[in-house]
């Protein structure tokens, strides 16, 4: 059976609650179909979660007349015009929308460095969702390493959970972070929660414009090498939490056909995409951390449920929040050495164990992907793609269904005929 | 300075690539030209599958002797080409259809084509995962399964070790007369211009009977052994013979590496690249019909691709009007199978050999009354 | 206290506290989810349903994705 709903929200981290909470205030039905099994996002997991949190949880109970939430459930195609598929639980679900929130966030950077393959070199942000889903990380010794203000977080927060954080390794220079911390000295949030997470990770060694250069081990991670300059040194550790900050996640938005640029989904001032009544908020358009998702979910929830004042009165905030995306954009750029880290045995595409040494030939990442598999697995190049685009500067291909791997059932089934309905 | 070849072929993909390495390996001076990715068309969009087909003795004597030349090359394919003879089981739901066996394997025998009966219980016992009660079935032994844009690949290597020059990422605005024209202006000559160009044929040549046919492919994550042969509804002769209405077919291929490949679908006049989903869900209702336990398998990517289907289902091979341009198209959903005795015929013509079978079915000439009216 | 689970991987009874993901309770027993088409060992990468790294057969179903499920009592998880 299809569902029908004015707004649909794909996405329940910051920018998908407020867009939902916002939309709702003027009682539109509303859905959010949210991948993870609870609210909240990457961002706002676990228990432990801050006080925004819980306010903007708070704003959406408070209508939760017209709030519908579909939990675990993950948009993978578009069987006909104006109806997502999703696929929870092995079995589908249709929802007809007017107007379509796309706030599904971003995942971590990954870049193929030798070992990176092995069991325990998992994400820093990876490590994190892991322990708050029930890792027990108490009394492991951990290096936490990449890039973006995530790493100083992740680190503080393994300290608190028991874990002995032995280094933590940031690849952007010295000075860059310093001009990154001169210029949110005027944000006291910002400020006090960097101060923070620094504070609990006083004892911690930090190096800038470092990075890993290879996993060691049997079967098993054992140790880390890492590279500073022209210091370059081993620590033993039981894990390696390692991501290269963010990337948006723009595939949804691409199977829309939204008009994609730099990586990101490009909006109006109604955070309306190049697609009518499709909208996007959030870390798709730009990694600009919670603050801006908030304001952007705002806007596109007011802008999509017609309270154009509304979301009007966000726009200096949001100017405001952007300038920080820059910021972050300029401060955490990749430095051009990581693209050097894989050897030839490196593999880069993790799904189908392809190794540099046989994609350095290939012109493209469509000539790659035919010719030696590389993206042909699961994961749908979400990994490979990513780190490829650095590495060779390749763009990847069309967006195609299904979105996720899902069931055959779920991908065959032959959607209800629904009736076109006149819009507002 | 004039760059001049003996022979010129347009087009990369398992044809055009057959087609470079065989004249390379006669001895000619060759070129072979590609405007995206070696074998990024319809070769990379099929299944892959080295069959023998009987839908016309012309068809049957094509694929018969493509394949066999297929088993010559086997052993030196590289591993990523995948090869695998893994059989065909042409699958009879009914009685009725268990009857096509009986005549089918008829026609296979006086061609020297091997075959064996299987019944409702060896069928059973050769894929546990179909449903029961099926007919049966018959089974091909000498066909296979290869993955076809490293087969190109391959045979683009040999044609560049036998000599031949590669101009890869370069789209062509006009060819003929022994002149062939990039679209940067820049040209190449040839005293034979082959185009191989599959489904974008008619590009270059507006005339050429050669329509797209459309079709759809699923692909799964990895189950081997899941399914053994490659599976084929005998009703799949009725939906391929079926020139007009849209149709899909119970195709089920198993791949080396443990995934299932899931078709078939036709459609014409349907040129968008989209994923239809009324076409996606009857094709995949066809395959649940027949193994119903696909439907808890994960599905991984859905693509669609264009066949470059003729009005009597065969190839447009050989001379024309123009006596420097030849055709190796219109090979429908043949090209892999085909690609190879496709090459051999045109070179055995080009050099006035004697063919191993007649080159007279494929010749373009027979729609030319057709393309003289259009 | 939470509520304890009991859930058998590879063979072996295991206890685990209620939300615990089943990547999470694998990983807690020193094991790999997976082994790669070339025969590596691998865990969990990104934590998030994406990297497809913690696929691992759930009551007899391959390639789930465990960092997106919860242990429950009775499960019967295979490292695949």
């Amino acid at each position: 059976m299809t569902q029908h709903f004015d707004i649909v929200v794909v996405g329940g981290g910051p920018a998908g609650m407020a867009a939902a909470a916002c939309a709702a205030e003027y009682g539109k039905p509303v859905v959010i179909v949210d991948d993870n099994l609870t609210l909240g996002g990457q961002i706002w997991r676990g228990k432990d979660i801050p006080a925004a949190a819980r306010k903007w949880q708070a704003r959406l109970d408070s209508v939760s007349a017209h709030v519908t939430r579909i939990h675990g459930a993950r948009v993978f195609s578009q069987p006909v015009p104006g109806v997502l598929r999703a696929e929870q639980n092995g079995r589908y679900l249709d929802i007809a929308y007017r107007k379509l929130i796309l706030a599904t966030g971003a995942r971590e950077r990954f870049l193929p460095f030798p070992g990176w393959t092995l069991p325990n070199v998992v994400g820093a942000g990876g490590l994190q969702a892991l322990v708050k889903s029930g890792l027990s990380v108490k009394g492991k010794h951990v290096v936490v390493a990449g890039s973006g203000p995530l790493l100083l977080a992740v680190a503080a927060y393994l300290q608190t959970h028991g874990a002995k954080v032995l280094a933590i390794c940031e690849q952007a220079q010295f000075s860059r972070l310093l001009k990154f911390v001169h210029s949110i000295v005027t944000d006291s949030g910002k400020l006090r929660q960097a101060l923070t997470y620094k504070m609990q990770t006083m004892s911690v060694p930090f190096y800038a414009g470092c990075y890993p250069v290879s996993a060691g081990g049997g079967k098993k991670f054992e140790s880390v090498t890492l590279r500073q300059g022209k210091r370059a040194w081993t620590i033993a550790c039981d894990y390696l939490a390692c991501g290269f900050h963010l990337v948006p996640n723009t595939e949804l938005a691409e199977f829309f056909g939204c008009r994609i640029s730099n990586g990101k989904v490009a909006v109006d001032k109604w955070q309306q995409t190049s697609i009518l009544d499709v909208y996007c908020a959030g870390e798709p358009t730009g990694i600009g951390g919670a603050e801006l998702a908030l304001v952007e979910g705002q806007i596109a929830g007011y802008a999509a449920a017609g309270q154009q004042d509304k979301a009007h009165s966000f726009f200096e905030e949001r100017a405001r929040r952007r300038k920080f995306a820059q910021l972050l954009e300029e401060t955490f750029a990749l430095d051009p050495a990581l693209a050097q880290l894989p050897q030839d045995e490196t593999l880069v595409c993790r799904c189908e164990d392809v190794p540099y040494s046989v994609l350095k030939h290939e012109p493209s990442w469509r000539a790659a992907k035919l010719h030696t598999r590389c993206g042909m697995g699961p994961c749908q190049g979400r990994i490979c793609g990513t780190a490829t685009e650095f590495i060779f500067g390749w763009t990847a291909g069309q967006v195609r269904p299904p979105i996720f791997p899902t069931p055959l059932s779920s991908l065959g089934a032959k959607p209800e005929l629904i009736e076109l309905q006149e819009t507002r | 300075m004039k760059l001049s070849y003996d022979a010129v072929v347009i087009g990369a993909g398992i044809v055009g690539a057959a087609c470079a390495c065989e004249l390379a390996r006669a001895g000619m001076r060759m070129a072979i030209v590609e405007a995206q990715i070696i074998g990024g068309g319809a070769t990379a969009a099929g299944m892959g599958h080295i069959v023998v087909m009987d839908d016309s003795p012309a068809q049957l004597a094509l694929t018969q002797y493509s394949q066999s030349l297929w088993n010559e090359l086997a052993s030196q394919l590289p591993p990523n080409v995948e090869y695998d003879r893994c059989g065909t089981l042409w699958i009879a739901a009914d009685d009725d259809e268990m009857q096509e066996v009986h005549r089918k394997q008829a026609v296979y025998a006086a061609a020297h084509v091997s075959t064996e009966i299987l019944d409702a219980k060896a069928l059973a016992e050769a894929e546990p995962n179909l449903r029961r009660p099926l007919a049966g079935a018959l089974f091909v032994p000498s066909d296979a399964v290869i993955y076809p844009p490293c087969a190109a690949m391959y045979l683009v290597e040999c044609a560049k070790q036998a000599g031949a020059t590669l101009y890869l990422e370069r789209a062509v605005a006009k060819a003929g007369k022994g002149r062939l024209v990039f679209s940067d202006g820049t040209e190449i000559f040839a005293a034979s211009i082959i185009h191989a160009t599959g489904a974008s044929a008619s590009r270059l040549m507006p005339h050429l009977p050669v329509r797209k046919r459309k079709g759809h492919l699923v692909i799964t994550d990895r189950y081997p052994g899941f399914v053994r042969h490659q599976l084929v509804e005998l009703g799949y002769l009725k939906s391929a013979h079926s020139t007009s209405s849209d149709s899909v077919a119970f195709n089920v291929q198993p791949r080396r590496t443990g995934q299932l490949l899931i078709g078939s679908s036709r459609q014409y006049n349907n040129e968008g690249t989209g994923v239809d989903q009324n076409i996606l869900g009857a094709m995949l209702a066809r395959a649940f019909d027949y193994i119903p336990s696909l439907q808890g398998l994960s599905s991984i990517r859905v693509w669609t691709g264009f066949r470059a289907a003729t009005p009597d289902k065969l190839p447009l091979i050989g001379p024309t009007e123009d006596a420097s341009v030849f055709l190796a198209t219109g090979h429908e959903g043949l090209g892999i199978t085909t690609s190879l005795a496709t090459a051999r015929l045109l070179t055995d013509h080009l050099l006035d050999r004697t063919p191993a079978i007649s080159l007279a079915p494929y010749l373009p000439e027979r729609f030319a009354c057709e393309a003289a009216h259009a | 206290m939470p509520e304890r689970i009991a859930l058998t991987i590879n063979g072996r009874q295991w206890e685990t506290s209620e939300g615990t993901t089943i990547a999470a309770a694998i990983m807690n027993t020193e094991a790999a989810c997976r082994t790669s088409v070339t025969g590596e060992e691998r865990g969990p990468l990104c934590g998030m349903g994406i990297c497809f790294e913690c696929r691992a057969i759930v009551n007899g179903v391959p390639h789930q994705r465990t960092c997106q499920m919860l242990c429950q009592d009775g499960m019967d998880v295979t490292t695949q």
